[in-house]
């Protein structure tokens, strides 16, 4: 027995079975650069390739997350094979990080024992595609009728203290209403795209750090749109986003995604 | 004309905290065989920083328009993500300010 030979199946999603689907995922290059396969069971099938066990097992995997380079080239891998998924296939599930199999026997008793569950989430989201809006506050914008600090006429170098903290309180003043606005802003752009979207969802702001994005990240909401509204949906987008600098604000679109945001299969329905 | 390709007025490929968010957040949980808790991983507590920001710090930085929206459908969610993992949220702060610490440190050095 040679362990670092052995392969785990590492699954990427979960789709209705189709030889179509199949067939063009077989160019598609998966975490550690393997290839990607069907395996099936009856109307159901996961997309899944095979991994060195070493690097996937308990250990190994636990290890190479502490990896953000690791992390990085799985995560874009898992997602790329999702992408390639979700242009051929009507509907598609995509499956967490990190989900491994031993085997074909793994994946195919998985698929049995949440058959039906499964089949009905990609009844839901047949021919549904997720798309990503941000909006980014930039505290360059100032709202309509609030003007800034008042000044007088007060030198600077001789300012009082008592002018000095009258000043404070007008400059937090005007931040707190230029909060409200933007925050007015970004409503209004979410209940825009919620009458073109099926269902939404409010995600956490993004960390800055991590996505590098300037200013407060105050809206960052998924879009779950039919995939023939999705030019009037990405119009709409790129028109808002035209409006935004005027609020201090950017617009920011991503996708069309997998329905990663809508996936969950226990999450009680939230749609109207 | 093909409907997938429709205009897209940002910029390119989503970058990596885009994608991140999705593969660690989103997406059904299917218990494989291989059995890793995403939330044991200390790197991952990027993904945590996430969330404790939102819950424990929203307000704080100012983000809570959607709290004062009961039409709002991620309101309930958002509630029982606060109370569900109000422990985990507790433990991991906890985490987090330890591993911003030490970042700040090797930062300084």
């Amino acid at each position: 027995m040679n362990p670092t030979h052995t392969r785990y199946l590492y699954a990427y999603a979960v789709v209705r079975a189709s030889d179509a689907v199949a067939g063009a995922l077989e160019t598609v290059t998966g975490v550690a650069d393997g290839p990607v396969r069907a395996v099936r069971h009856r109307e159901l099938m996961v997309l899944a390739g095979p991994v060195p066990a070493t690097d996937h097992d308990e250990q190994g995997l636990a290890e190479h997350l502490e990896d953000l380079d690791w992390l990085e080239r799985t995560a874009r891998a898992h997602q790329r094979v999702i992408g390639a998924a979700a242009a051929v296939a009507p509907s598609v599930l995509p499956l967490r990080l990190a989900t491994v199999f031993h085997d074909e026997e793994g994946v195919r008793t998985m698929l049995g024992a949440r058959h039906e569950q499964l089949l009905a989430a990609l009844d839901r989201l047949d021919g549904r595609t997720e798309w990503g809006v941000k909006v980014h506050a930039l505290g360059t914008g100032r709202p309509p009728g609030a003007a800034a600090a008042p000044r007088e006429d007060t030198p600077r170098a001789a300012a009082s203290g008592r002018d000095y903290l009258r000043r404070r309180a007008a400059e937090r003043h005007a931040a707190r209403e230029g909060a409200r606005h933007e925050d007015d802003v970004a409503r209004g752009i979410h209940t825009t795209l919620t009458a073109l979207a099926q269902e939404t969802r409010l995600h956490p702001p993004q960390n800055p750090r991590l996505s590098g994005q300037a200013g407060r990240n105050v809206l960052n909401a998924a879009y779950l749109v039919r995939r023939e509204d999705g030019p009037r949906f990405t119009s709409a987008v790129a028109r808002l986003a035209e409006r935004a600098p005027r609020d201090g604000m950017r617009v920011d679109l991503t996708g069309p995604w997998a329905p990663y945001s809508f996936a969950g299969t226990d999450a009680s329905p939230e749609s109207p | 004309m093909n409907e997938r390709r429709a205009p897209v007025p940002s910029e390119g490929p989503a970058d990596l905290a885009d994608i991140l968010e999705r593969v660690l957040d989103k997406g059904i949980v299917i218990a494989g065989d291989i059995r890793v808790d995403l939330f044991d991983i200390e790197l991952l507590t990027i993904r945590l920083r996430l969330i404790v920001v939102s819950v424990d710090k929203a307000k704080e930085m100012g983000i809570d328009w959607w709290e004062s929206d009961p039409s709002l459908s991620s309101h309930a969610r958002r509630e029982e993500l606060a109370e569900g993992a109000g422990a985990d949220v507790g433990r991991l702060a906890a985490r987090v300010a330890e591993l911003e610490k030490r970042a700040g440190q090797e930062g300084s050095g």
